[in-house]
Order: C-alpha cells, then structure tokens, then sequence
C-alpha cells in the first residue's frame, strides 16, 4: 500500500461518539480540556453532540450530563482553529436543533441515516447547506447492502447538497460514482481490531476525511484510535498536519482518565463486530445481562440475527425480557 | 342504513389502505379518489372499486364536490400541501380529517379522546401520526393513572410501509407525534424517535412506550389501566398487542407494543398503516353520525 504523500482530515469522535463509552455523563470541563488539547495538537476537526447525535437525550439513548446546547457553547470559545461539527440523525433530531447548533457556532453538520434510508436526510442536509455549513452525509452500517444500493443512496444525499459523503464499506465504488469534488470519508469502530487498517484501506480508496477518537474513546471497542492512526500515517508518508506526541498526551493524559471503563475488544464489543450490530448497544446490552439474567453476547446475536440497526436501543430491553421468558429466568 | 360521501385526497399507501376500510364501513361511503400521478397504483385500484378519480389534485375534484354530496374529506398527502387541501374543500362545505401531520386542527386519538370531538362543530381534526396513534394511548394510560412528567415514543416501522412523503417531512413525524404526546397523552414533557427498518422479510411495526412518572409509579394501577386501554385500541385494529412489559425500574415505565396490520393494502407488517388509517375512519364515522342525526349541519362558503 503507498499513501506516501497523500493529505487527509482527520475528525476526532472522543466526545461525541465518546458520549456512548461515558454514558453521555461527560462533564463541561473535560470536554474543554480534551478539545482544546486536540486543539493544541492540530487536530483540524472535532465532533460535539450526544452521542446520537442532536436531540439524542432521551430514556431510549441515555440522558446527557449536560444539553446539546451547553456543551457546544461551552467548547466553541475554547478551540481557535479546528472546526467543529454536530452529528444528526433524522428520526431523533430536527431542523431546530440543526439551527441552535449553527448558532452555536459549528462549522459542520453531519446528517446520517441508516444506508438504505438517505431519503429522510433531504429536510437537514437542505437546511444546512442553506446556512452555509460544510454538510456532510453519512451512510451508516453499509455491511448490509451492496455497492449498488450505496452507490444510491449517497449519490441520493450529494443530490440534496452534502459536500462529503461517508461510507464504512465500498469506498472505491462509492468514490468512483461521486462528484470528483464531494470530499469521501471514512468512520471505523475497533470492534474487530480493524480501526487503523481499515482507515488506511479507506485512504487508499480515496477517502480523504477520516475519523477516530483520542485513545479510542468511542461507542463498542471504540473509535479508530487515533494516535495510534496518526503514528501510522506519519510513517506511511500520509500528511495529517497533527503533532502526534502532543495528540498521544491527550489521549493518555486526558481521555485515558476519564474513562469508566477500559476501551477494549472484550467479549461483547467483539460480538458486535461479529454480529454487525451497531456498536452503542454495548453497554445496553451489559445492563440487560444485569438485570434479565440473559447473555450480553446472547442477546447482542440475537439483535443481529433480527436486522435490529442504528437507533434499537429499546428493542435490547425488548429481547432480553423475550429471551428471560423463553428461558424461565426468575426476574 | 345511510352513509355519508367521502373523498380519499391522496393515493399513496395512507388513502389506498383507507380505501379498503372506508369501503367497509356502514357509515363512511367512499366516492372519490384524489391523486397527483395518472399512473397511480392506487388510482387504477379506486377506478376499479367504482370511484371516481382525478389525477389533477384536490382542484380536479373541487368542482364535483357539492353534486357529488361529499361531506369528509381524508388528506392522506403531506403537511406541506394539507393546508390548501384544507380550505379548499371546506369551502365545499366538507369536513376535513387529516391524516397528515399538518396539525392544522385539534388532535384527535381515538380510544382517548374521540369523545371530547363530539358536538364541538370541527371542521378540521388531525388524526397525529401513525406512531402517535401506536403509543399516546399507552401514555394516556399511565397518565389517568398519575401524573407522568415526560413521555417518549420510539416508532420502528418497515422501510417498504413509510411513503415518500413521510421520508421527505419526517421532522413533522417526530415534532407533531411529541405535541400530541403531551396535549392528548397527558404527559409534561413529551418526545418522539423514528426508526425505518429496512430488515426483509419486513419487521412488523413496533412502538415503545416510555413514560417517567412525577412519584413512583402505583404498578398495579398502571398494569391494570394498560390493560384496559389495549381492548380499546382493538376495537378497530385487532393486532394491537403488548409485547413486553410494562417495565417499572425507579420511576420510568416501558411498554413494548406490536402494531399487526390487516393487510388490506400492504401486508400484516404495515400496522402502521392500519392504526392510522381505521383511527382516522373512526373518527369520520362519528362525525358521519352526527351529519345523520342532525347534530352537525355542514354549510358551504356562499360563491
């Protein structure tokens, strides 16, 4: 593989796709210690949202220590140069929520569907472009179609107006039937210990976004480690414009402490990857275990075997009391 | 028995599936089919059924409205264009029941709150959405019980069973289902999630029901009123089940319901068709009642 030469973007998920590990409960000061370190680092874009996004506190996803609005307003000030970004998932967050993020000063809107559904974007992707926002659409879970109904589906979001488009599989069909200037991203859990080499793969294919999160911090096994993906690339030749020892502080001396448990490929986030089941459902799943007194992995198996996607969450507890029944289990 | 004339605005999966049902009913009689596709799958059924049709819109129907009696209209199209549909027919001296989350008119779900419609001379009412019609009777359920400070539906439907007008509006879905969560179901805060499923064979419509009560919640209370309200809803869509649950854990409440269609349109998956469209024709039914027994006069505007 030679990428030697190649530039790319590199977008931090610590602290939104981070929200899942912490159970959204991360405090204001440690989201301003950790994205003004990214800051510090060079790291040119960071995600801030619960971790579903916009409107994502909720029974079904956890609720946040603090809103939407508060964590936004309180990191903008503290960050100089990277962008900063809100994800929304149409179906949890709506227009006026894609609006307050604007007017809190994000740089970037992510809108992301199921990758089958892009028709419910147009509403926020629309909205976007018109307040003038670097607009991206993302394709979620794309194990589980072909290139055909990808390559649709994102051409579907470029027709709404997105400037970049991400998929997690089929970069290079997808890349080949976008717009030479639609920017191609790449978004990669560590559920198969395939964060790094999948994120390379995916430069090679001509992504030029990339995200990760600082010490991994993210939903399952988390995110692409991204000190460990930054190290990487500098070998390979890949210009990130990101000082990897001060990035490797953050993620030790910053991210590393807040952590309520260690960010690993344990039996139920690799049942994940496995599975294919969408990667927030981890801690769900730990909590039905505890309280049904049915197999985290069991119920995860379960949940894929039923084509359960992104936004389930509630179908967990649903399939853990199903599968106590079956079982005869005392609750 | 007598029947009152009624017109179907919109031929997608919404007004086709309303087409079946209204074509059963004692007091609704199905005369026109409004759509704005000539080659419309749902046109050539209601042509095929003995209704008119027109592909041109509510203004291809307007003129025919008063020889043909028609006194309801079902818009079955999108918010967006709900409002003209609106003024236009009742300016035929129609009343509207709108199947759109518009939300022009007062909410109307009926196991809860059909009654409190009765005599109040609306000339409008909006039937939610069919998440709305799958859970506010749960959340009303618990609210008649005790005071519930917020309530959250996730509506997971098959991506085959949601049309092109849900997908493009889906933001009115989520905002018009939360309104009526707390004006019809009773609870302070409300909030509303959509799911499209696109797992084949289709998922059957599932909605879960969260509700937070303001002290701990009475179990016993609140299992028996949801038992109570489940029949209810059966009335006019029997494969309303509770799946799972209620769930007590603090104060938060769940309920795991499973909305089985009749298949009259879309197969059994699509309950999300049948819960709005039989609610939507019950509450025409009541109305149509009223027109017959005097109780609601219907005036067209003077030219």
């Amino acid at each position: 593989m030679n990428l030697n030469g190649k530039k790319i973007t590199i977008h931090d998920m610590s602290l939104r796709d981070g929200m899942h590990a912490k159970r959204h409960q991360i405090s204001l000061e440690q989201m301003v210690s950790v994205a003004s370190g990214l800051d510090a680092a060079g790291v040119p874009m960071i995600e801030v949202t619960h971790g579903d996004g916009l409107a994502g506190a909720s029974v079904n996803y956890g609720f946040p220590a603090h809103t939407d609005e508060e964590y936004l307003r309180a990191v903008r000030p503290h960050v100089k140069n990277p962008k900063i970004s809100a994800l929304l998932l149409p179906g949890i967050g709506t227009v006026p929520e894609l609006e307050m993020a604007a007017d809190c000063g994000v740089d970037t809107i992510r809108v992301a569907t199921h990758c089958t559904e892009a028709d419910v974007s147009e509403q926020h992707i629309t909205k976007s472009r018109e307040l003038g926002l670097d607009t991206v659409g993302f394709l979620m879970m794309a194990h589980m179609v072909g290139p055909e109904k990808l390559i649709e589906q994102a051409r579907m979001m470029e027709g709404y107006g997105t400037n970049c488009i991400y998929v997690t599989l089929r970069l290079k069909a997808v890349r080949e039937a976008l717009q030479p200037e639609t920017e191609l991203g790449f978004h990669g859990h560590h559920n198969l210990s395939l964060g790094v080499i999948n994120s390379l793969a995916a430069v090679e294919a001509g992504a030029n976004r990339i995200d990760g999160s600082a010490a991994g911090m993210g939903a399952g096994a988390g995110n692409t480690p991204l000190e460990v993906f930054v190290a990487v690339a500098e070998r390979m030749g890949v210009e990130t414009g990101v000082d990897l020892f001060k990035l490797m502080d953050v993620a030790e001396d910053r991210v590393v402490p807040m952590l309520d448990q260690p960010i690993r490929v344990d039996r139920d986030a690799l049942t994940l990857g496995y599975a294919g089941v969408y990667s927030s459902f981890l801690l769900f799943a730990k909590r039905a275990q505890q309280r049904y007194g049915v197999s985290s992995r069991d119920v995860l198996v379960e949940l894929g075997r039923r084509g359960m996607i992104g936004g389930q969450e509630d179908m967990i507890e649903d399939v853990a009391m199903e599968m106590a029944k079956a079982q005869g289990v005392q609750q | 028995m007598s029947k009152i004339n009624a017109a179907l605005i919109g031929s997608g999966n919404i007004g086709t599936d309303l087409l079946y049902k209204a074509l059963r009913s004692d007091r609704i009689n199905p005369v026109w089919m409004v759509g704005i596709d000539a080659d419309s799958e749902g046109l050539a059924r209601a042509r095929k059924l003995g209704l008119k049709t027109t592909h041109e819109g509510v203004d291809g129907m307007v003129p025919h409205m008063r020889e043909d009696n028609v006194q309801i209209c079902f818009d079955a199209t999108s918010a967006y264009v709900h409002g003209e549909n609106n003024r236009k027919v009742q300016a035929q001296g129609s009343i509207m029941i709108d199947l759109t989350p518009a939300a022009v008119g007062p909410f109307c779900v009926p196991p809860v709150n059909l009654k409190d419609h009765v005599g109040k001379r609306e000339l409008n009412v909006n039937m939610v959405t069919c998440g709305g019609q799958a859970t506010i009777p749960m959340v009303a359920a618990v609210s008649r019980v005790q005071p519930v400070s917020y309530g959250e539906i996730v509506a997971t439907v098959s991506s085959k069973s949601a049309g092109p007008g849900t997908r493009k509006n889906i933001d009115e879905f989520t905002q018009t289902t939360a309104g009526a969560v707390e004006k019809v179901g009773g609870a302070k805060q409300g909030k509303a999630i959509i799911i499209l499923n696109p797992a084949e064979p289709p998922l059957m419509m599932r909605d879960t029901v969260h509700c937070i009560t303001e002290d701990k919640p009475d179990q016993a209370a609140i299992t028996q009123s949801i038992q109570e309200m489940i029949p209810e809803v059966q009335k006019y869509v029997p494969g309303y089940r509770l799946k799972n649950g209620p769930v007590f854990d603090g104060n938060r409440v769940t309920v795991f319901m499973e909305v089985e269609g009749l298949g009259d349109y879309l197969p059994k998956y699509a309950g999300n068709l049948d819960i709005m469209t039989a609610a939507g024709l019950r509450t025409a039914e009541m109305f149509a009642e009223e027109i017959i027994n005097g109780t609601l006069v219907l005036q067209p505007e003077v030219a």
